[in-house]
């Protein structure tokens, strides 16, 4: 009798401590997505902050370069009404939509710098060099925050569905959502590198 | 053995997901020259400098050469070693992290998150630019490197300050468990005082040592802490006569020596700061 008690007291105890230290990853998680999800956000509309001022500068040197300098405004302008809210993150659709919208911006953009490749008064330009900078450290850390993200959102999705994180899950978090991740960009893989 | 094996696998296989870059080590240094670009003295000023602007400011600078980048883009590289390394203070993220990759003829100053506003990726591009690349177009990299660190701290200068005790923080966590650890061998001695013989104290040792590990494993969150809190526990009760006065003094001694392990003078090793990709690269 005794040793069954031992037996199952240490078996509660090894529930415990497998259980124990679970109980808060899932609202803790959420949150962690919630916070990266922010900060893609804003470097998104850092970049959409940059855009005007880069558009502007280009139609100094390159006023007949419609085509490109339409598609990055229009591309900039759909953005513009977009924010990457919790909500978003757990409607696929919406989802969807938001990254479309800023691939086709990144599209727009790469596009555009090619074509300046070819004002070189432009590429001397002061104010272009700095916005041109500007640009390439914030498509960097949208890179990153992105990669960020997309960790933070698998860690998140593994924890539910996952034993013993989905019994937690069911237990005490019933309203917990798979949330939606980035496929691997195709705006990443279609950047053309133009070497001279 | 066989579980150990497979637990290697297992971390190595860990390991492999992520896809980290192989990174140099840090090794107590804040020029990292794995490319041997700067001889030893020139090593000793840069040295110089970046350890008295860190003990001013509180910012860290890293220089780090590489002989290769494996492939990869080097602001893909940078951001990671920045956080693998923990370069700047934990809550200010004030660290940046010079690269120099003469092979691929790549340079790259990355920023952390709390600098991103006083090194701003055009004023880090200007730098590159106008202070650095002159230099490495000449294969004259210390001189490149030097310029550029003076002005890094130029305009980094200001924007933090250290705080006196901040040495003290890194043996907290030390300081921290070892009361702990004497609060269950405490518990453990309640246990003790029913049962003389070793066979009577097992069951006790199992059930504080258990204990131990749960409430450990709750307060750190850290598996490997709480097993080696749980095994001592159990060791103590099981083996230990705690009831005799000579166990004190000799843990006494062991806690000595753990605070020195965590003090490390002279020494260094990031402080825990992160980065999110700012700063510019540049190529000569």
């Amino acid at each position: 009798m005794k040793i069954i008690g031992i037996i199952v007291g240490l078996l509660l105890l090894i529930a415990a401590i497998v259980i124990l230290p679970r109980v808060n990853n899932v609202p803790k998680l959420d949150e962690e997505v919630k916070t990266y999800a922010a900060q893609l956000d804003n470097q998104y509309k850092r970049r959409a902050d940059l855009v005007s001022n880069l558009v502007a500068t280009v139609k100094g040197y390159a006023s007949h370069e419609k085509d490109v300098l339409t598609q990055v405004t229009e591309a900039r302008a759909k953005v513009g009404q977009m924010t990457l809210t919790p909500e978003v993150l757990n409607n696929p659709e919406a989802f969807k939509a938001y990254e479309n919208a800023q691939d086709s911006l990144s599209g727009a953009l790469s596009r555009l710098m090619v074509v300046v490749e070819n004002y070189p008064e432009l590429k001397a330009n002061e104010n272009f060099l700095n916005l041109q900078a500007q640009l390439e450290g914030t498509e960097n850390r949208i890179a990153v925050a992105r990669k960020d993200y997309i960790e933070a959102v698998k860690q998140y999705n593994l924890e539910l569905r996952t034993i013993p994180g989905k019994w937690v899950a069911a237990i005490l978090y019933p309203d917990a959502e798979v949330k939606q991740n980035f496929s691997v960009s195709p705006a990443d893989q279609a950047v053309p590198k133009v070497t001279f | 053995m066989p579980l150990i094996k497979s637990l290697l696998v297992l971390v190595l296989l860990i390991g492999g997901l992520y896809g980290e870059p192989k990174f140099p080590s840090l090794s107590n240094s804040r020029i990292v020259d794995e490319a041997s670009l700067f001889d030893s003295s020139q090593k000793s000023i840069l040295e110089q400098k970046l350890a008295a602007y860190e003990h001013n400011s509180s910012n860290q600078i890293v220089i780090v050469t590489l002989k290769s980048l494996d492939g990869y883009d080097i602001s893909d590289y940078g951001y990671q070693l920045g956080r693998h390394w923990g370069i700047g203070q934990a809550k200010k993220n004030n660290g940046v992290l010079f690269i120099i990759a003469p092979n691929e003829h790549k340079v790259r100053i990355e920023v952390g998150y709390g600098l991103e506003g006083a090194l701003n990726d055009a004023t880090a591009n200007t730098i590159i630019q106008k202070d650095i690349l002159p230099f490495f177009k000449t294969g004259n990299y210390y001189e490149g490197a030097s310029k550029g660190i003076d002005s890094i701290i130029k305009v980094t200068k200001g924007e933090y300050t250290s705080e006196p005790n901040k040495a003290k923080k890194e043996d907290s966590i030390f300081e921290f468990l070892m009361p702990l650890l004497f609060l269950f061998i405490m518990i453990s001695n309640i246990f003790l005082k029913k049962g003389t013989t070793r066979k009577s104290k097992i069951i006790p040792a199992l059930v504080s040592s258990g204990i131990a590990g749960v409430i450990s494993w709750v307060m750190f969150m850290v598996i490997p802490i709480s097993i080696i809190i749980a095994v001592i526990v159990f060791l103590i009760v099981l083996f230990g006569n705690i009831s005799q006065s000579g166990y004190g003094s000799r843990s006494g001694g062991d806690l000595g020596g753990f605070g020195s392990m965590g003090g490390g003078f002279g020494g260094f090793s990031g402080g825990g700061g992160s980065f999110g990709g700012g700063g510019a690269s540049g190529s000569w």
